[in-house]
This record gives C-alpha cells, structure tokens and sequence, in this order.
C-alpha cells in the first residue's frame, strides 16, 4: 500500500473508517472499453484515473446520493446473466459504507450512463467494477470532507458507517444532507484510496443476485416480457437464412392474412405488425413457404474451414523470438480447426420501439447500446439525440448474435405507427438462419523438442474471418442493407493485440526459447460472422493445450510436470498445482476407455488464470462420451463474489463442451442448413458431467481480472486430451462428437 | 369457449381453439415465466404442468385443455415467498440469464411430484428435454437433488452433493 499509512480500527462493533489520501495513483489497470471489439468507445479524458473513470472522470456520471442517503450507481455495462448486477453493488456498498439494500443500480441506457462501448471481453468488472470502486471511494471521501467543514475537525478524525458520517465526539451527519450540500459534479481524484481489504463487508463475500427471485417467479425480466399499452406485435419477413432473398414475396397476399394490421416496406425491408402474436406466428408459416434464392456470393464447397484456410490472406507476426536454445531433435506438427459455431440463445432476438414526438426509443438486449444507437440514427436518419437505446435482459447471448439487427428491425416497424410500441421478436428459424456466426478456424502448429525433452521452438499460425461485425454503422444491420439506401458493412478488420481477435490467446504463456506466432486476417467472409465468447481464444487454447500434450507425450512426460517446467509465472503455476491436488491428478484410474485431461490458459493473457480438468470414460462401440468429473481452478485476481465467478467458470465450461463435441454449422450449396435444435444441437443433461467443482484462488490484493470467458479454452482442450488418453489418438477436428470418436476407434 | 384452470382460477377463454397456451399465458394473462423458445417443441422454455405433468405450452392449443388444470411457475410461489422448488433453485442460484429457468422450475416440480426419489439418471432424463445455453446445468440438477430433500425425498444415488 502506497502513500500515508491509513489507519483503520475497530471500535465497539461497529466498523470505524478514518480517511488518509494515498501519495500516488492506484494500480488499477487503465481503462478500456470492451474487450477491442466494436468502435466508437470515447477517448481517455483523464489517462491517470482506473477503469473507465479514465473516459468519465466525474463522480456523477456513476454515482448519485439521493436526500434520503439511497444511492444510484451507473455503469454503462449491461447484465447478461452473468451477475454483473449485483458485483457492482457489492463494490459500491462497500466503497460508500451504506447497506446494500440502500444502492441501486442503472444499467446500459443511453439516456442515463455512462458509455462504456460493448459489455464483451470479460471486462466489466476490469473496467466498471474499477470506476465504480474508485467513484464511490471518491464519493464517501467528499461527504466526509463536507462533514469536516461542517463540524470544523479535520477529515482524518472522521469515520463513516453505514451512510452517515461521524465524528470522534458523537455528532453526526447523514449522508443525504451531506450530499444535498455539494456537487458531485467533479473529478475524481486518483489519491483517494479504496477501503482496506479487511474492513470490506461485501467484495469476496457471496450476495445473493437480485435479479434470481423475479425472474424464477414470472416477473417481466426480459425484453420479451415486455407490454405496453396499445403495443403492436411484430415479425420481419425475410429469406430464411444469411445470404438469401425472397424471389417475389407476395406482399399483398400478406397484408390480406387474418390478423396482419400494417405491412411496413422499406426496399427490401419488410415487417408485419398486428395486436395480437398468434395470427402473426400463423402468417410466418405462409411467408416460410414463400420461394426465394440465394442473393450473397455463392458458398465455397466442400468444408467451409478449409476455405478459410484457402482464402487470401493478411498475414502479421505477432511474436517473433530467437533466444538461444538447444537444436530441436524431435518435431510433431499438427492442424487442428474448428466449425462454425451458433451464439444459439434460448430466446430469439426481441427489442420494443417506440416512435414518439420525433424521439426514437428502443429497448434492446444488444450487448452494446451507444454503437447501436449511432447505427440507428444513420438508418433512420436522425441526429444522435433523437435515438435512445435502454439495454434490457435478453437470453444468454455469448457475443453479437440477432439482438442489434432486431433491435434495427423493431425500429423501423414503429417509425410506421407513431405513438404505438411494437414488439419485434424474431421466430426460432429466423435465429438460426440469421445470427452472425461464431467464425470457423484453422490453426497449424509446429514444434520442436530438445535432446532433455524441453520445448525449442514453436510455431503457430491461425486463420481467420473477423470476431466482430458489431455495429457502428447502419450498413452493420441488416436492416439496412435492405431498405435501398446505399448503406454498406463497415470494412471487417482484425482486433489487434493485446485483445487480439482470430489470434486472442495464440501467445502461449510457456516459456518458448524460438517463437513464431501468425495472425492470419481473412478479410473475405462466406458467411457472416461476429463474436461469440472468448472469440478466437477458445480455437487457440485448444490447440496449444493439445499440442503440450502430444509434446509431453512425446517427451515421456507427465502433462502437468511438462507445462510446470515451461512455465515462470508464479500465479498461473500456482493455479495449475491447485487443480492438480484437488483433482487428484497423480492418482488416476487407468482403465480401458478412460481418460483425464486438462487444459491450462490465461484469457487474452491478461485477464483470469483459468485450468480445467476431466475425467471421461469413452463406449467403444459408439463413440458416446461420459464426462465423469470436471473440475477447474481460476485466479480472477481480486474476486467480488466466489459464487458468481464459480457459475461463470462451471457456466463456460458446459458450453465449451457443447460446442467442441456436440456443435457444428453445415451448409448446403444454398445456405446454412441449421434451423432449431434438431438441426443444430447443443448438449442437454444426459450428457452433461456427472461432477464438477471450481476451485477460486483469491488473490484479494491484486486488481479484479475478467473472467466471463476463461474457461472456454481450457475446458476444450481438457476434453481433448482426455479424449485422447482414453482412446489412445488424437481428434484435432472440432466437435469431437461420438461418431468422430468411434469412427477414430474403428479404423484403429 | 374452452374452460380450465390456470394457477387455481377457472378461465372460460373463447377465440382461436388452435391457439397454444403460450400466447394466451404471456399475451392475455399477463403471465410471463413461461418463455418462447422456439415454438417448437425443442427446448422446454415453455414448460408449465398440466395436470400435474410437464407440458410444452408452446404446442399446445387451447382445444386440448378443456377441463384440464394448468400450473405456472407463478403458481408455485411469489418472489417474497417462493414455492419449494424455486426456493432450492434460489439456495443454489441456479441461473445464468435465467430465461430457461422457470422451464427447468415447471419440469423438476413435475418430475418430484411424480416422484420424490428419483435416480440420478431419470432425474436427468426428465430433465433432459429442456435446453440451457448459459450452462447452468450442474446448478439446475443441484437445485433439483436439494428440492428432492426438502420435498422429504432425496435422489437415491446421487452424482454430487446438494451443497
Ligand atoms: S418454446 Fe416450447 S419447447 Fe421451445
Ligand atoms: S440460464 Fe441462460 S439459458 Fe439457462
């Protein structure tokens, strides 16, 4: 701890806090914000100040004390279930010293927040966890100045406790008439230290969600939920999937259907709205019949992986080492790739809008509310102000999946029916066929061991599509590029490192003497595609997890004694020795047709430690996997709350499972051939694991690191490896699905 | 007209026999655990208990309901005073975005009202028809196996503890 020793006591139970200002900044990481997808986040105003205080620098831009000492926090990030709600209020209760039933929390609303880009790259708590720990701290600092003026003593000799502030002789003074006395209107101050870590009531502690009650109780938690008086439904009409066209959609047909009220047309956009839901579901059924064809190029045959490998190309070293080192005497290369892979949220995109004197509203469950809003006002043409977009809980999305083109859809149906809110969802079948694509990806690598078994060298390159096409522009909906007006896609480019896109996480944390590791940028796109968790880190870890693992076996080692020598970074080795104890790594069953394995990464190597282990036993006959136990480790560095980051991290893992062994996108010549769950499945509970455990190393000093999408890679690459001890070869394709397995047995 | 009980009050609803519960959940009665999912009969976010037992309200018409007795998740208890099930899915907050969890709460009470100590593989074949993309499977069958218990039943070989 920098600066002037503070001084913290306990005195007669209740928690007394004396005030003291640090000599330098704080060691929070900068701000950023997102996870460097998206565009138009605002620049740094004030460089020296944490989290995204770096871009808001004003207190009351986070933070409002109400005369009755409630407090209103607001972050620009949005709730997506991963309990970001409830994380912030438990920094902020803790920063301010009120209860947490006196804080309340304004999430993602363009009207209201502040704008922190894209809720993505595990960076909500990095970022707005940061500014709101530090804006409170600031905020409590500044009535406890007031009340030092007040009472003529200086701040030092205070201390605060459950929102009043109170002086070593008895008088006392609350927080609402403190507050009601002064601005809030001011910068933040980088001095002004956090509490110390032992007179925290909340951060670290287990609260229970807010949001969990309403919404297992039928409250209106979603934007699906969502009514409003004189409210029109709504649904888009459109060619089946990405890449069509109706031929000649018979639109008068349409408007004749029993229960269609309006037929909204812009160019090619169309979208029927009617009072009530049923009849509209009915009239899809006749739009679903109606001929179209395919209007984007047509698809590269065969495996669209290897069309992405064949593609042109922007090749751009991103690490290039020669130390010296041993010759390399033993050589393995490998290509290992995945498909393309479906965001697949359980309920279909969905916004409400509303047109009303000249103002337009959405509520939307985009991941990203201020890109979105600038896109909306190109497309209809408005200025800024004129366009509000309120972020409202959607289903589990994992990246950019329908919910801004919805959000566009929505907008354009209500711009019809000024006055009247319209509910857009999109059908099952249109979310399918229209979500961008998690991208599909190659990566080819190649390594050499030393005489002693110790890595030389190491290559790797990796191809692929962009890992974002959020919006910014209108021509990034797709809305508009239907309504004829010329919009066109924002050019797609590669998110650079440190965050890195196709190539996030392709730097491996080992000790590697000679390196070459490649970002292959494929700008052209067969198929529309955007971020999908953890973007290209969950295709890397695999390969590098399994490539340490064909390397440790060809070296005569011990998988965990191999990645512990080639590592130096002490928190990553203390996670990986973690999970090894506590998995029981040295004592395994060796049986016939089972295996363990595990899989090691440190997000964007900047964010959360993450290792997963599994055990799996393997039908022969059918290829069927059972997951017997899967256990994890995660270092988050300083963690808000243990139960959270531990559903996010079991939460990861099951969905990592899902898409390396269950998920694939297939195409015909025409168009992807997924439309529901029986043509796209994802994991159900017969074939979830048996076990699991999630073992948070806390580390309560240290900066909060981003931990949302941790666990992808390592859970991948653990099912790999484990795969590949029980039935004695390597899959290196994704989905490792049973019948890739029995076919791998069979033609052993 | 069709008449039945939804959540202990008669309803006489005419219009559209054709019509799944869904719609006339969400749309007319203002009830809204129930989710669409994909209208399909795929993904249990739809589930509610008819009669009892588990049914995807999202293919089901009006027309198969008369006289029968429908139960939401807003029947099994409020948010200040949960029913059993949606209790133990609180104790384990057992939800990620928690859109498909007033399925899997509709799906566990039918499964433990049948059957109060299930195994561990057909609680999971009960619960298999239901879908979660957030992964919150290991919580969901937690909350189940904890439910079981305060149903004073258990799971007979469970895989993990209730914590
Ligand atoms: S919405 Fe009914 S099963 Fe999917
Ligand atoms: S909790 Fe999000 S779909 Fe299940």
């Amino acid at each position: 701890m920098s600066g002037i020793a503070r001084r913290d006591l306990l005195r007669g139970g209740g928690l007394v806090v004396l005030f003291a200002l640090a000599g330098s900044s704080v060691g929070q990481e900068g701000g950023t914000t997102g996870g460097g997808e998206g565009a138009g986040a605002p620049p740094e105003v004030a460089p020296g100040l944490p989290g995204s205080l770096a871009e808001f620098p004003h207190l009351d831009a986070w933070i409002r004390i109400a005369p009755d000492g409630a407090a209103t926090v607001f972050t620009g990030k949005a709730e997506l279930g991963q309990g970001i709600g409830t994380a912030l209020l438990q920094i902020a209760a803790d920063e301010l010293d009120l209860s947490l039933e006196c804080v309340s929390l304004v999430t993602a609303d363009t009207g209201r927040t502040p704008n922190e880009g894209i809720t993505s790259g595990s960076q909500s708590l990095q970022n707005s966890g940061t500014a709101i720990a530090h804006a409170a701290a600031n905020v409590r600092y500044l009535l406890a100045e007031r009340a030092a003026w007040r009472f003529g003593v200086a701040v030092e000799t205070l201390s605060t406790a459950n929102g009043v502030v109170l002086a070593s002789d008895g008088r006392r003074a609350t927080y609402g008439e403190l507050a009601a006395s002064l601005s809030l209107h001011v910068e933040a101050r980088p001095q002004v230290v956090r509490k110390r870590i032992g007179v925290r009531h909340h951060i670290g502690r287990d609260r229970p969600r807010r949001d969990i009650p309403p919404k297992l109780t039928g409250a209106a938690a979603y934007a699906h939920d969502m009514t409003m008086p004189g409210m029109l439904h709504a649904r888009v009409i459109r060619g089946p999937a990405d890449g069509t066209l109706l031929t000649a959609p018979d639109f008068d047909a349409i408007a004749r259907l029993p229960g269609v009220e309006r037929l909204v047309r812009t160019g090619d956009f169309a979208a029927m709205l009617g009072p009530r839901e049923w009849p509209l579901v009915q009239a899809m059924l006749t739009v679903g019949r109606m001929p179209w064809k395919r209007s984007g190029a047509p698809l590269p045959g065969g495996d669209l992986r290897d069309a992405i490998r064949a593609l042109p190309a922007e090749p751009d070293v991103i690490l290039e080492r020669n130390a010296a080192a041993p010759v390399a005497v033993r050589h393995i290369t490998a290509r290992y790739d995945r498909p393309y892979l479906m965001h697949g949220a359980i309920g279909p995109s969905c916004a409400v809008a509303l047109w009303q004197d000249g103002m337009m509203t959405v509520w939307t469950h985009s991941q990203g509310v201020y890109p979105l809003r600038a896109a909306l006002a190109e497309l209809l043409d408005l200025p800024l102000e004129r366009v509000r977009c309120i972020h409202r809980e959607g289903a589990g999305c994992y990246g950019h999946n329908g919910a801004d083109d919805v959000a566009a859809d929505a907008a354009l149906a209500a711009r019809a029916v000024p006055g009247r809110a319209v509910k857009l969802m999109w059908t099952r079948e249109q979310e399918h066929g229209w979500e961008p694509l998690g991208p599909a990806m190659v990566a080819e690598l190649s390594a050499g061991l030393d005489a002693d078994g110790q890595i030389a060298e190491w290559t790797h390159a990796v191809w692929s599509n962009t890992h974002s096409t959020r919006p910014s522009r209108a021509g990034d909906l797709l809305a508009g590029l239907e309504v004829g007006r010329g919009f066109a896609p924002s050019p797609p480019r590669a998110i650079p490192q440190p965050n890195g896109g196709g190539d996030r996480n392709a730097i491996p944390l080992y000790t590697l003497p000679r390196v070459t590791i490649t970002s292959l940028f494929v700008p052209q796109m067969p198929v529309r595609v955007s971020a999908l968790r953890g973007l290209g880190a969950h295709m890397n870890v695999f390969a590098i997890e399994s490539m340490i693992d064909e390397l440790a076996a060809a070296a005569g080692s011990d998988p965990v004694a191999f990645r512990l020598r080639h590592l130096s970074d002490p928190r990553a080795i203390a996670v990986i020795r973690t999970l090894a104890d506590r998995f029981g790594w040295a004592r395994q069953p060796s049986e016939r047709w089972r295996g363990q394995g595990l899989g090691f990464a440190r997000y964007k190597n900047s964010g959360a430690y993450c290792a997963v282990a599994i055990d799996l036993r393997i039908e022969p006959e059918t290829g069927a996997t059972t997951v017997l136990r899967a256990e994890a480790a995660v270092d988050a560095g300083e963690t808000v709350s243990p139960n959270g980051l531990r559903n996010q991290i079991e939460g990861g893992i099951v969905q990592s499972l899902s898409w390396t062994a269950h998920e694939e996108v297939r195409f015909d010549a025409a168009r992807r051939t997924a439309f529901d769950w029986s043509s796209y499945p994802m994991i159900r509970f017969d074939a979830v694991p048996y076990r699991m455990a999630v073992h948070v190393i806390d580390r309560p000093s240290l900066p909060f690191l981003g931990a949302g999408e941790a666990s992808q890679g390592p859970a991948a690459a653990a099912f790999a490896n484990a795969v590949t001890r029980a039935i004695g070869q390597r899959l290196r394709s994704m989905p490792l699905s049973a019948e890739r397995i029995r076919r791998a047995i069979a033609a052993d | 007209m069709i008449e039945l009980t939804i959540n202990g009050t008669r309803h006489r609803l005419d219009g559209d026999p054709a019509e799944p519960l869904l719609y006339i959940l969400r749309n007319e009665l203002g009830l809204h655990a129930a989710k669409f999912g994909c209208g399909l009969g795929q993904c249990g976010s739809c589930t509610v208990l008819v009669d009892g037992k588990a049914v995807q309200s999202c293919i089901t018409p009006l027309a198969a309901l008369a006289g029968r007795a429908v139960t939401t998740v807003e029947g099994l208890g409020t948010a200040a005073a949960p029913g059993v099930v949606q209790q133990a899915f609180i104790d384990e907050q057992a939800a990620q975005c928690g859109y498909c969890i007033p399925g899997m709460i509709a799906r566990a009470e039918a499964l433990l009202r049948a059957d109060s100590r299930p195994t561990e593989a057909s609680m999971r074949s009960a619960m298999r028809p239901s879908l979660c993309r957030c992964g919150t499977h290991m919580r969901i069958l937690r909350a189940v196996r904890r439910a079981a218990m305060a149903m004073g039943g258990g799971i007979v070989d469970p895989t993990e503890p209730a914590s």
